[in-house]
């Protein structure tokens, strides 16, 4: 059986289009599956129309909790938390009560350990739910992390296991990953092992300046990487810039997109680009797919 | 006063909003010390625009186990002990995976024979600098690195009391961004009138009501997209604070790094606004007089 | 003498699994005698992080001198070496046919992981 192959589409900086070509790339790709890395705030299932056949809850790492009704407010709970979780909330006639901010807490179980009370309890934490859906443009692993919560990483790298668990039972060779930005850990979560990741990035200082960082993240873990830039002709010298510098990285230049709003009256009527009547920057976007499968 | 701007998506002009409040306020409110703080360790771009003089820059690290091989009898409580799987003590002397240390200090108190100390493990860089009368601190994570909650707090550590802070987040919704708004006295989340904008302003939304922090809606682009975003905010009684048309000009300034102030007539003024309505929104007085 | 296999079934008969953290089962073989035990990775096999050391520390429990897989990361290697067990990777074929090239002497083990860490 071979190996289905992983499609991860990243931006570094984000807001440059990474999910409208998703979904894009969704609607033009035959037999495979498409997973929502950005877990952190996921809006692939917006455009591909989600129909969940599978949710789980998604568990990850574990909370202090003081049971109030045991604690005999020594204190030593404070004195050994490094991240500043535990609040004193009350202090009167030399009566101390001591609360865990949920939000602080790193789960690192110090303060359950040494309480010589045992008065902390250390449950696992619900972080977030993942989902597996049908779409029109197939199947489709997809996650909500919950507000407010850590762990994101190990949340992608479960939802990565499950599409790679339908490619397997079903066939598909391709896995399409829509990733988060930035370069941090749900980013690394997302392409370590992939066969191609695609970079999409905006001819901005900033798009300019995020690239330069998601690139040596790519070289960092050693995986093959493509250039895309969209709203290429918004300014077209530091497009040049950015491509001479990906070239020089033996970067493939996968193509650019050209500035069309019909992008975005795509996205408010909830379709790909390429679904959309008369928009030019699909037709890139076809070219652009072209371009990818070859390279896969 | 601290003031952050975050948004659940990325793109929709966060560090804009930052770096043009920060330079229309210091620019005309004498007295008030404005502070740039870019928490956005993993893609700091604040500097592109408000091009500071850096005048330090120092290493940040997270205190890592390391463990002395002659006073350790192997057994073992280290490696039961962590919630990482930083450490591992099979039947031997613990061996120790720095990256996935949470800095918990866990292992070295629990160590029975004293045999574990401290070291740091370095994950960014931290550097200071000045852009005109505004003082600047930013964090950039080490390339390949995965935890950025450590770099934040540090960044924050400079948070100023007195003037004005202004914390550039981190977008989304998760640790890093909790880490960045965590303390403020006012969150402005920037979003754009699209499916994409409100389903992540709502989780963002989400994300600041646990926090408990009062906070208002600023709509980028404000007329590229539908009515949704508006419609939202008004059946949940958020208030928008400021609607930005979308302009080419703009667009354009932006691209090359430029204030968007200095080619946007009467958008200082507006910026002014912004911050004395925020300032009247969380019960402080104006104090423009010395 | 002791080995342990990734499985992706309970017999002999299952292709061996790729992946040692994220392994469906673990197979324990001892060459003296034939015999054969089935060890349970589930805990494992939905653990995002650290699924390889975890996988390695349970292994240094069976009391294995090798462990025979597809792929090992950096982390799982570093903590199977820690406890003295070698490792062979790059393997494929059902469960009973690596025992029999292994027993034939025709697998020898990995200097070093052989892919990176997160590799699902």
């Amino acid at each position: 059986m071979k190996k289905p192959k992983e499609l991860v589409v990243i931006s570094g900086k984000g807001g440059t289009g990474k999910t409208s070509l998703v979904a894009s790339f969704a609607v033009l790709a035959k037999n495979k599956v498409m997973a929502d890395c950005d877990v952190d705030a996921a809006d692939l299932h917006l455009i591909l129309k989600t129909n969940i056949r599978h949710r789980e809850i998604f568990k990850a790492g574990k909370r202090a909790i003081i049971r109030q009704k045991d604690c005999t407010g020594c204190g030593l709970c404070l004195t050994n938390c490094r991240f500043n979780a535990v609040k004193m909330i009350q202090e009167k006639k030399g009566e101390k009560i001591f609360s865990i901010d949920p939000i602080s807490c790193e789960g690192c179980g110090v303060c359950v350990h040494f309480c010589p009370q045992e008065a902390i309890d250390f449950p696992e934490n619900v972080c977030g739910e993942w989902f597996i859906s049908d779409t029109r443009c197939g199947p489709m692993v997809h996650a909500k992390l919950g507000a407010a919560e850590e762990n994101s990483g190990k949340l992608v790298s479960l939802v990565r296991t499950q599409a790679k668990k339908i490619a397997d039972e079903h066939g598909q060779n391709l896995i399409i990953i829509d990733g988060s930005p930035g370069i941090g850990c749900p980013v690394i979560a997302s392409i370590t092992g992939a066969d191609l990741v695609l970079v999409v990035t905006e001819p901005t200082l900033s798009g300019e300046h995020d690239f330069k960082r998601v690139i040596s993240l790519t070289e960092h873990f050693n995986i093959p990487a493509a250039l895309c830039i969209n709203k290429f002709d918004l300014n077209t010298s530091i497009t040049e810039r950015i491509e001479k510098e990906a070239q020089e990285k033996n970067i493939i230049l996968a193509g650019r997109i050209r500035y069309d709003k019909e992008v975005t009256y795509a996205q408010v009527e909830e379709k790909a680009a390429v679904e959309y009547n008369s928009s030019q920057a699909g037709e890139d976007i076809k070219a652009l797919w072209e371009k990818l499968k070859t390279i896969l | 006063m601290i003031i952050t701007i975050a948004s659940g998506k990325g793109g929709t002009g966060k560090t804009t909003v930052a770096t043009n409040l920060a330079v229309s306020i210091s620019s005309s409110i004498d007295n008030t010390p404005v502070w740039v703080l870019d928490c956005d360790v993993e893609e700091p771009n604040c500097h592109l625009f408000l091009k500071p003089e850096i005048y330090t820059s120092e290493a940040v690290g997270v205190p890592v186990p390391k463990v002395d091989k002659e006073k350790c009898t192997a057994c073992g409580k280290c490696g039961q002990f962590c919630e990482y799987s930083a450490i591992v003590a099979l039947k031997t002397v613990p061996i120790t995976f720095p990256e996935l240390c949470h800095g918990c200090g866990g292992c070295s108190l629990i160590c029975p024979e004293g045999a574990i100390s401290e070291t740091k493990r370095r994950v960014g860089m931290l550097e200071k600098g000045q852009s005109g009368d505004i003082g600047f601190v930013h964090g950039r994570l080490r390339v390949g690195e995965a935890m950025s909650p450590p770099l934040i707090r540090a960044v924050k550590k400079f948070v100023f009391k007195k003037g004005l802070t202004l914390i550039d987040a981190p977008p989304g919704t998760s640790c890093p961004v909790i880490e960045a708004i965590k303390g403020s006295d006012f969150v402005i989340l920037v979003t754009e009138p699209t499916p994409f904008g409100l389903n992540d302003l709502t989780l963002a939304v989400d994300m600041v009501k646990q926090l408990n922090i009062p906070f208002g809606v600023l709509i980028n682009r404000a007329d590229i997209g539908d009515n949704r975003v508006s419609e939202y905010c008004q059946a949940e009684g958020i208030p928008i604070l400021l609607q930005i048309p979308d302009n080419r000009k703009i667009a354009e300034a932006y691209s090359r790094g430029m204030m968007i102030v200095d080619v946007v007539p009467g958008l200082r003024e507006t910026f002014m606004d912004l911050y004395f309505r925020i300032k009247k929104m969380c019960g402080q007085q104006h104090n423009e007089e010395a | 003498m002791k080995v342990v296999l990734t499985s992706s079934g309970e017999s002999l008969d299952s292709p061996l699994d790729p992946r040692f953290g994220r392994a469906q089962k673990f197979i324990l073989f001892d060459t003296d005698n034939n015999e054969h035990q089935v060890v349970d990775n589930s805990q494992n096999l939905n653990a995002a992080q650290g699924a390889g050391i975890q996988a390695a520390q349970n292994v240094s429990r069976l009391n294995a001198e090798y462990v025979i897989t597809g792929h090992c990361g950096p982390k799982a290697f570093r903590t199977l070496q820690a406890a003295g067990i070698k490792v062979i990777v790059g393997v494929e074929g059902t469960v009973a046919e690596v025992i029999e090239k292994f027993k034939a002497g025709k697998l020898t083990p990995t200097e070093a992981s052989d892919v990176e860490g997160h590799w699902i």
